[in-house]
């Protein structure tokens, strides 16, 4: 896997910089697939760009300014949902346990 | 006058004075939807048994007198993005094709809870991408004004539904125009209420800081009748507004005599069609001939807000659509996979849609090392100076107008294959959601035999004004009251 | 061949399980022990399922501030959780919700002494940030199983500085924070069950230069065994490669407890882009003074203040003081008793740590649940030092409340074990058994003095153990004295 260099100077999107984004989000993409998306990705990011217009120097970022603080929840146990309910939209199950394929980076 | 085309007021008068039955009601609707769902297509899924089940428990209630609410006994649907017990809850999305949640969202507890009975699930975009409802993995809907147009997105089986009688009311989201948007390609009334205004707790996410849920309805009236059941503290979803829900229909007479009427400069520059734009003016006069005041303001980072609203949205979706991985619910690969690793490359390679995939690279990419700052939190930024537009006009009037699209309903696959072009169409509606500022979106008229809505925005939790405003419109036109004829 | 010196440079990160009641964003219980049936304590939210939301457990933000206060740190007025994306089947969102810029607390420090140097020293610690806990994950054949009991719990990450040079300050550090835990009461400091999880961050450079080295990351370490063992493995690595003109690669690692080695973690780098952005889900924390004062105000009596006060009112050496103050219910227990007890304290400290800490870890039991009632044990000693029992007697009534806590006094007078210091029965007795033994009592007169412990342990005998042996001591020695 290659990890693409940055630079957002050139907003342009390579095939290759499409293959790490895809590996990161877990998609797999056909080869065809990596041409049509770097050229897609590079017209949108391009559209993007007309925000380094606008000057933000003393801006703070909106979602750290928000209207509502603190809000929680007191530590007092909740029922737990049913497990065999859980267990019917498991695609693998063995007992009650969440079945899945083996980790290969966890030997 | 059809039962299916009640509007919520007049079907409640007759359930209460007993001229009708929930029963009665509920199969009505039912039989528009066996008549006219195979030519729309706004329903993925339809609970008839438990629906009638549901009527019936109503009428019971209704019966006895006690514990009515403005709800009990009307038949309504939701958006497929709300997760509803024992009900398939797909979200528009192969990856969730036969996915049965084991819990409701809390917009369809309380809508049970008030005795509503619920008909089934709408067709939607793909997790909400998009503005048409040609991103379901399932089918499109067609606008019920032209079966060859799309009713807009991402509601668009909701907008679709409402406006044709297969539901009397609709509970939709509008992340970036969602419910608007399609409410006005269908001519219909639909509200992006405040953020936190009504629970997002068991909505499907798509930006969780934008998501907004709401209603979409023939009428200002419903509207209000609506929201003030849905509207809330919830528990369970720590974004929600603590503040008390008015009664929203006892306050709808009042006079919007002397009220400030905004109008934005940008949003008249932009570029709307001609058809657009006349029946806008019309609607100004009207609201002038109501007594209030126009006048011009300006929005002046209007140009700044798709781009704002697009990477944030890449952003978080991409993070909220993490979860849809083949192993605990929902699709997973048949192919053979050696490791957990293939498994979810291919099953989210097989469940998800194009745009879909577009969308998560893009907020991969815009989020990944070295980028953030550039994308992401420059986003945020302009953001900040979006909100204090907003803020600095509302000092400066009550509302503001604008139209919700820059066009009528367009034709089905007109702009399927150009995402950004696509993207533009909501250049009207987003800059509410990166406000959280409310947003009313009514009929205002026609354009060669199409639908044409506006949109009325408020300061935060000003939904009560909008409603003013809104039924007072009403109340002079009747662009709302007309019904598509459906062949 | 010049061998080189290097110093290990180490910074560690702990993971410790908060003991709340419910989990860090749903009402799930979090007492998640692995005797329970799995996937039972779970719930739309720590499953992941579509739709569900966090909201935050308030007590867990309360002993991550108290902690942070323990550990003198600033505790920052805004937190800020933040979203960590990466994929992993014990992951069920898809990301995990953590702090990242905004952590609760930062720039504390902790003071250690070496153990070896008996010298003093001070660990910055850089930050402590609240996460939630993963799923358990076991490995069966090509399958894996989760279990998603543990998925949400939430987790205090505290991250020191690498200001650690050995593997004995990385021991007493990570066990001066777990006793620190433990005293606030915010870990139970199990560690069979996993409650505290190390990753050490190791590098080596030759003592003397202030090069910075490549450094390893040892992950999962989950004892305090295979954290000293893993640490001097890697470090012994990293010199051998730099001594064999090799170079240390940055990586991850993992421990092989079997075979005593780490291993890299293949493939780990590249997921490093986590891609961080803020929770839009939670709103933003703000801290305010009265709030911190008020937790402030909670902070019990930690072990470096309660070192010092016992070595002042019980002149105990600094030694003796931490064997009784590594566990708080076991300094707790010592105070009580010496409040209870008239026996000098000193025997007081001996008794608990030694017989009394034997019947402990014999029995393995848990310190938080002592069987024995300090009113009890404080008897046992008193009458034991005004010789009412003997120290056989003592040590037979411990093992017995041990076992029953019965009242030391009813022990006593069921199984008759009241000490014989009867000087008139005890005279008969020992002239009894000298003329029943005629030889050893002329071998002990012709010098061979050792048989009088020979005397001593026949009266015992006769007495089965319950005659005073002080007074036994004095009239064999009166009597042999006369005989002569
Ligand atoms: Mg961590
Ligand atoms: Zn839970």
């Amino acid at each position: 896997m290659v990890i693409s260099p940055i630079d957002t100077a050139t907003p342009s999107i390579s095939t290759d910089t499409v293959r790490y984004i895809a590996y990161l989000i877990r998609l797999k993409i056909l080869d065809e697939e990596t041409k049509v998306f770097s050229q897609q990705f590079s017209q949108i990011i391009e559209y993007f760009q007309l925000l380094n217009e606008i000057d933000t120097r003393e801006v703070p970022p909106a979602n750290e300014n928000c209207p509502m603080n603190n809000v929680f929840r007191d530590d007092q146990v909740l029922p737990s949902m049913s497990r065999e309910e859980f267990l019917n939209n498991l695609p693998q199950h063995e007992g009650y346990y969440v079945k899945v394929p083996l980790i290969f980076d966890d030997r | 006058m059809e039962l299916y085309n009640l509007s919520i007021r007049k079907a409640h008068e007759l359930l209460v004075k007993k001229q009708i039955s929930s029963v009665e009601l509920t199969s009505a609707v039912l039989a528009n939807i066996h008549r006219l769902d195979p030519k729309i297509r706004a329903y993925l899924t339809v609970v008839e048994q438990r629906a009638l089940e549901q009527a019936r428990k109503a009428d019971i209630r209704l019966h006895s007198r006690e514990n009515i609410t403005p709800l009990t006994g009307i038949p309504y649907a939701v958006k497929d993005c709300f997760s509803t017990r024992g009900i398939r809850t797909t979200c528009g999305s192969k990856i969730l094709q036969d996915y049965i949640p084991q819990y409701s969202a809390s917009v369809v507890e309380k809508l049970n809870n008030a005795g509503a009975v619920l008909l089934g699930k709408h067709n939607m975009d793909e997790f909400g991408m998009g503005s048409s409802c040609e991103n379901s993995a399932f089918f499109n809907t067609h606008n019920p004004w032209n079966l060859e147009r799309v009713p807009g997105g991402s509601s668009g089986g909701s907008a679709a539904s409402v406006s044709a009688g297969l539901s009397l009311f609709a509970i939709g989201e509008d992340t970036g125009g969602s419910i608007r948007m399609p409410a006005g390609f269908c001519n219909i009334v639909g509200l992006k209420p405040t953020y936190g205004r009504v629970s997002r707790y068991g909505h499907i996410a798509l930006v969780s800081s934008f998501d907004s849920v709401g209603p979409l309805t023939q009428d200002v009236y419903d509207c209000a009748t609506v929201l003030q059941t849905i509207a809330g503290k919830d528990p369970k979803d720590g974004t929600s507004l603590p503040d008390p829900v008015p009664i929203y229909t006892t306050s709808l007479e009042k006079s919007i005599n002397g009220l400030r009427l905004g109008i934005p400069r940008e949003y008249f520059q932009a570029g709307m069609e001609a058809g657009v734009e006349t029946v806008l003016q019309d609607a100004i006069r009207v609201f002038e001939k109501l007594g209030m005041q126009v006048q011009e303001v300006s929005l002046p980072h209007t140009r700044a807000a798709l781009p704002v609203y697009y990477l944030i949205l890449f952003a978080e979706a991409s993070a909220n659509l993490a979860r849809f991985d083949g192993t605990r619910f929902g699709y997973s690969t048949n192919q053979k996979v050696e490791s957990v690793i293939d498994l979810i490359l291919q099953t989210r390679q097989e469940g998800f849609g194009e745009e879909v995939k577009r969308r998560i690279m893009l907020g991969a990419y815009t989020l990944s090392a070295g980028y953030y700052d550039a994308y992401y939190l420059k986003a945020q930024k302009v953001r900040s100076l979006i909100r204090e537009d907003f803020r600095s006009a509302f000092e400066k009037c009550d509302v503001l107008l604008a139209p919700t699209c820059p066009t009528t309903a367009f034709k089905i696959g007109e702009k399927k294959q150009d995402p950004l072009t696509m993207y533009l169409s909501d250049i009207f509606v987003v800059a509410t959601n990166l406000a959280g500022v409310p947003a009313l979106s009514l009929p205002c008229g026609f354009s060669e035999g199409l639908p044409v809505g506006m949109q009325l925005i408020g300061n935060h939790l000003s939904e009560e004004i909008l409603f003013q405003i809104g039924y007072a419109y009403q109340a002079e036109t009747e662009w709302h009251n007309m019904h598509p004829l459906i062949t | 061949m010049n061998t080189i010196k290097y110093e290990p440079i180490i910074g560690l990160e702990i993971h410790a399980e908060l003991l709340t009641i419910t989990k860090m964003f749903c009402g799930c219980s979090a007492d998640h022990s692995s005797l329970l049936e799995p996937n039972t304590l779970i719930c739309p939210v720590c499953t992941g399922l579509p739709g569900a939301m966090p909201v935050l457990n308030k007590k867990a933000v309360e002993q991550s501030i108290l902690v942070g206060l323990a550990l003198n740190c600033t505790i920052n007025e805004v937190n800020i959780f933040a979203r960590k994306n990466y994929f992993y089947p014990d992951l069920p969102k898809g990301y995990q919700i953590s702090q990242y810029d905004h952590p609760v607390a930062s720039d504390g420090w902790l003071d250690i002494l070496d153990e070896n140097e008996g010298t003093r020293q001070r660990v910055r610690i850089r930050r402590a940030h609240l996460e939630e806990d993963t799923a358990k994950l076991m490995h069966k054949g090509n399958f894996a199983l989760i279990d998603f009991n543990r998925a949400g719990v939430p987790l205090l990450e505290i991250v020191s500085e690498p200001d650690m040079h050995s593997v004995q300050a990385i021991l007493s550090y990570a066990n001066k924070i777990r006793a620190i835990l433990r005293y606030l009461g915010v870990n139970s400091g199990d560690m069979e069950k996993g409650v505290l999880r190390f990753e050490a961050n190791i590098s080596v450079r030759p003592l003397g230069s202030q090069e910075l080295n490549t450094r390893t990351e040892i992950k999962n370490l989950n004892s305090f065994r295979s954290l000293t063992q893993a640490s001097s493995y890697e470090i012994n690595r990293q010199i051998d490669l730099y001594n064999n003109g090799l170079d240390v690669n940055l990586e991850t690692l993992g421990w092989d407890e079997v075979k005593g080695e780490t291993y890299s973690q293949r493939g780990k780098e590249e997921a490093h882009d986590y891609r961080y952005f803020p929770e839009p889900d939670i709103p933003p924390i703000l801290v305010d003074r009265s709030w911190v004062q008020t937790i402030s105000s909670q902070l019990p009596e930690l072990p470096d203040a309660k070192n010092k006060r016992f070595m002042e009112e019980y002149g105990l050496s600094l030694q003796e003081v931490r064997s009784l103050t590594y566990e708080k219910e076991f300094a707790d227990f010592f105070e009580k008793v010496v409040t209870l007890s008239s026996s000098p304290t000193k025997m007081i400290y001996n008794w608990l740590t030694g017989e009394f800490t034997r019947q402990i870890n014999e029995r393995n039991i848990d310190i938080q649940k002592i069987p024995v009632t300090p009113e009890n044990f404080a008897q046992l000693l008193d009458l034991f030092s005004s010789r009412v029992i003997n120290d056989f007697t003592a040590k037979e009534i411990l093992v017995e409340i041990f076992i029953s806590n019965k009242n030391v006094r009813d022990i006593i007078s069921e199984k008759g074990l009241l000490q014989i210091s009867d000087e008139n029965y005890l005279t008969d007795l020992i002239n009894r058994i000298l003329s029943e033994n005629p030889d050893p009592v002329k071998q002990y007169l012709a010098g061979k003095e050792s048989l009088f412990q020979w005397f001593m342990g026949q009266v015992s005998r006769e007495t089965k153990g319950k005659s005073d042996p002080q007074v036994v001591r004095q009239l064999l020695q009166k009597i042999l004295k006369n005989n002569n």
